[in-house]
């Protein structure tokens, strides 16, 4: 029974229709299981559509040299070592089959000049290694998934919001939440349920995320009783828009410097030559000369016509962290842009023609929302919150969490990424793990037997809490509420950190978590974006809290997480994980070892 | 106009309403510089008016939710610079039209998804000895141009054929004769569905006036680069080659009043 309302029931429950959701939908009805896939907004509009760049699987077509070896050993070392080494080791053994998987479900790959999927350069990756279609890769990518989901007899519920998970007898056994449309409660029974809710970067100002982004599958599993891991580790993308203010943070992919993008300061300075940290000593390109000989030895080699790129590759292709503190330093010396970013400049290292070819979101993007002719002109670029390397804990081969019953896959899972994600590991992260997730919930679910029971008093208890914001006579605007909070996270909890900011953000924190809970929806249940963000509060409050607090106990700088009074990178810390997990009193963090590495493993990723 | 020439704020008239009662009602907005439609709507929203219905999500013209007609024309919001709108007279905002309202901008736009559900899914031809295909650059450039199509169906907003004729039940709509024409040229597609293009899509309801082609906001050319294609991919099973002649006359003709019209 599901009490008086709408009940559902299905072997498996997807919440999240992103690509890992989709991904894990398709697996599991490949295994014969019944798959409710539950999405907040309308299918295909998911945030795996704003990915760019595209998808990371050392399939070897532009560099023969490239293997999975070469793609675990740059996963590992992009994540600063906190990685699981068994998720990296996965997901570079199996993205290559994904991607040829999604190739044979119609999506149409740029092309080499021998007819085989085309490979692009990307920050971190040591050969070119992403599949992509232009700078729409994402895009692509959904449509393929969509496409074939929709004809695999999975249930699609789309606008419809899931609020928590429901637990029963010590497993998760379903969800509750409610139909955007009327607000009249829904709820999921199910035997297994995957959370493939994606990322949190809408608790902070500027961010590249959308309005979904607000942390729900991370905050239902951790009320369920989850660990949460690593949740200090978010990334800041190096280049979103700084200009005009309404599209600040807004993205610009990386391939932009992997199509040979150079970054420049107010002096018209390359200063990224002065930023290569010392593990990356002598891999990148010492003068601009070499990295102009890079840009036309790469064009020659994807057009078949040469062998071997000899010149090292340039400075701004090293990784995502490390260019986004370079920015951020060279702005608070005053060497920034007009607006508080550096210049992006593509125009003075490719063809228009190029650059419309390669880049048309690109083009097209700051054309109409900016005004400017990224063929002629440079772009204004600066950091922003773009994805949580943190996230659901789970077993790295089946993709199960702490709480038996309950699945994880896609940027809500945690472990792949370690302290930072490299571009591209994303979109391969969806399928492989999405893939997982779907095929060991569907088995789990064969081997649940009858449907797991209701606790109706939680159920219940839920309910009346979903409510609760619009019953209220009076109080506060959620939208307020969440600007302040949005406040916070940018202030305190941002890029760069340091124990007094953390702290004050803490305890601003308790009090924003005070008034959300007293906020007032305007309105009645019907399509009511006042009420819908009263409830995202919630589960935002829960991740900003988690992630201030791991930072707090991180005394070191790694990946995403930077601390001004800390700033080196410690070897004690490079030993454990943080495991965040629910107490009395809010989120506790506790440290506990990494999963030991086999010694062939340890051996690819060498020295350094 | 200038980003610095923008006044310091502007009247809106968005509609609000159920499907039961609506009407366009009055807001106030400060402007700040490069500021969009959508931007404008949801400080509406967080600042006077909580529930104000609305869909949207990139707001960087990638996901196609955000589609309603802005001064009457249909325009994706996020896309739609309030620099581009003369600001001298309230803008209007106003739902999808050929689709049945839910709440103030927020339409039913569940036929569409109904409509791709009946499209027979792409079917591979068998993979080289290696496992792998083999596609040529050349051979997928349009087919790459269809799958820009980010489904924010403007253009099955402003069809004729959907809009005033109400031919939903008999008609796919230019988005999905996109999709159809994607899955037909796709170089590895073993499928026909030149039946279901002509019979349940209904495509000789279309009489190609092109307006769906000016609302895309990915610039596909969907008349003369999808339609006109399966129109003619259609014509050559279906009728000899005098048929085909005659058909071509028919379109012609077609043509000549749609550039009257």
């Amino acid at each position: 029974m599901g009490g008086p309302y709408e009940t559902h029931e299905h072997d498996v429950l997807i919440v999240g229709a992103g690509g890992a959701g989709l991904r894990a939908a398709i697996e599991a009805r490949a295994e014969g299981a019944s798959v409710a896939l539950v999405c907040k907004s309308l299918l295909g509009k998911a945030h795996t559509v704003m990915a760019e760049g595209g998808v990371a699987a050392a399939l070897g077509n532009v560099e023969p040299k490239d293997n999975w070896q070469v793609h675990f050993r740059d996963t590992m070392r992009g994540g600063k070592m906190l990685n699981n080494w068994r998720m990296a080791q996965l997901h570079a053994q199996e993205s290559g089959e994904c991607v040829r998987e999604l190739e044979s479900w119609g999506a149409l790959f740029d092309r080499t000049p021998d007819g085989r999927i085309l490979q692009r350069n990307f920050g971190g990756h040591t050969y070119p290694r992403l599949a992509h279609v232009g700078d729409r890769t994402g895009l692509e990518m959904i449509r393929t998934l969509q496409d074939r989901v929709i004809h695999t007899g999975a249930s699609v519920f789309m606008e419809c919001t899931i609020y928590r998970l429901l637990t029963s007898g010590g497993r998760v056994v379903g969800a509750v939440g409610y139909w955007r449309e009327s607000g009249r409660p829904v709820v999921f029974r199910a035997k297994s349920t995957v959370l493939a809710t994606g990322g949190i970067g809408k608790a902070w100002r500027i961010t590249s995320n959308s309005w979904e982004y607000t942390g729900d599958g991370h905050s239902m599993a951790y009320q369920a009783g989850a660990d949460l891991l690593d949740m200090e580790f978010v990334q800041f993308h190096p280049t979103g828009m700084v200009w005009p203010p309404s599209v600040r943070g807004l993205l610009i992919t990386e391939g932009v410097r992997g199509e040979g993008g150079v970054l420049k300061n107010n002096k018209g300075e390359r200063f990224m030559f002065r930023y290569v940290p010392e593990m990356n000593k002598g891999e990148y390109a010492e003068s601009e000369e070499e990295t102009r000989k890079w840009l036309h030895e790469t064009e020659l080699n994807q057009a078949g016509k040469l062998k071997d790129v000899t010149a090292r590759r340039p400075p701004e292709l090293l990784t995502r962290d490390v260019v986004a503190k370079a920015i951020n330093k060279e702005v608070k010396e005053g060497r920034g842009s007009p607006h508080g970013g550096v210049f992006l400049d593509v125009a003075s290292q490719r063809t228009p023609e190029e650059i419309q070819r390669k880049l048309p979101s690109m083009y097209h993007q700051f054309k109409e929302l900016a005004g400017v002719d990224i063929t002629k002109e440079p772009m204004e670029v600066g950091p922003t919150c773009h994805y949580v390397m943190g996230g659901i804990r789970v077993d790295a081969d089946t993709a199960e969490a702490t709480v038996s019953g309950l699945y994880a896959a896609g940027e809500s899972a945690a472990g792949l990424h370690g302290a930072n994600r490299l571009g591209g590991n994303s979109l391969s992260d969806l399928l492989v793990f999405g893939r997982r997730a779907g095929r060991f919930a569907a088995l789990a679910a064969k081997a649940v037997g009858a449907m797991p029971e209701l606790d109706e008093a939680q159920l219940e208890g839920f309910v009346q809490a979903m409510g609760a914001p619009l019953d209220r006579e009076e109080g506060e605007s959620p939208f307020e509420v969440h600007k302040a909070l949005q406040s916070v996270m940018e202030a305190q909890v941002g890029i760069i950190r340091s124990r007094p900011e953390l702290e004050k953000g803490v305890a601003e924190l308790e009090k924003l978590k005070a008034r959300a809970a007293r906020v007032k929806a305007a309105g009645n249940r019907v399509f009511n974006p006042g009420w819908h963000l009263a409830l995202d509060l919630d589960s935002m409050l829960t991740v900003s809290e988690a992630c201030a607090r791991a930072a707090l106990a991180r005394e070191e700088s790694r990946g995403g997480h930077t601390r001004e009074d800390f700033p080196e990178t410690r070897p004690e810390f490079s030993a454990f994980n943080h495991v965040i997990t629910r107490g009395p009193e809010g989120p506790v963090v506790r440290r506990e070892p990494l999963p030991a590495m086999p010694a062939d493993l340890k051996a690819l990723i060498g020295g350094k | 106009m200038e980003e610095g020439a923008l006044p310091g704020s502007a009247k809106f008239r968005i509609w609000r309403g159920t499907p039961v009662a609506g009407e366009l009602r009055e807001f106030d907005v400060d402007l700040d510089p490069g500021m969009v439609v959508l931007d404008a709507v949801l400080k509406i929203q967080a600042e006077q008016a909580g529930d104000l219905a609305v869909r949207w999500n990139c707001k960087a013209g990638k996901c196609g939710s955000c589609s309603a007609e802005v001064n009457g024309r249909p325009k994706l919001m996020c896309m739609t610079r309030m620099s581009s709108l003369p600001l001298d007279r309230p803008v209007t905002v106003e739902p999808m039209k050929a689709f049945p309202l839910k709440k103030d901008l927020v339409t039913d736009v569940s036929w569409n998804y109904e409509v791709d559900r009946k499209i027979p899914p792409f079917r591979p031809k068998a993979p080289e000895k290696d496992g792998t295909f083999r596609m040529w650059q050349k051979d997928i450039d349009r087919g790459q141009e269809f799958r820009k199509c980010i489904q924010c169906f403007l253009c099955q907003d402003v069809c004729h054929v959907i809009r005033n004729h109400e031919q939903k039940a008999h008609f796919a709509g230019p988005a999905f004769f996109v999709k159809l024409a994607y899955l037909e040229m796709h170089p590895l597609d073993v499928e026909d569905r030149r039946a279901l293009i002509r019979e349940a899509g209904g495509i000789g309801y279309c009489n190609i006036t092109k307006c769906c082609t000016e609302v895309c906001p990915e610039n596909i050319h969907i008349t003369d680069n999808a339609i006109i294609p399966l129109k003619e991919r259609v014509a050559d099973e279906y009728f000899d080659p005098i048929g085909k002649l005659f058909e071509r006359l028919r379109k012609e003709k077609a043509e000549r009043a749609a550039l009257r019209h």
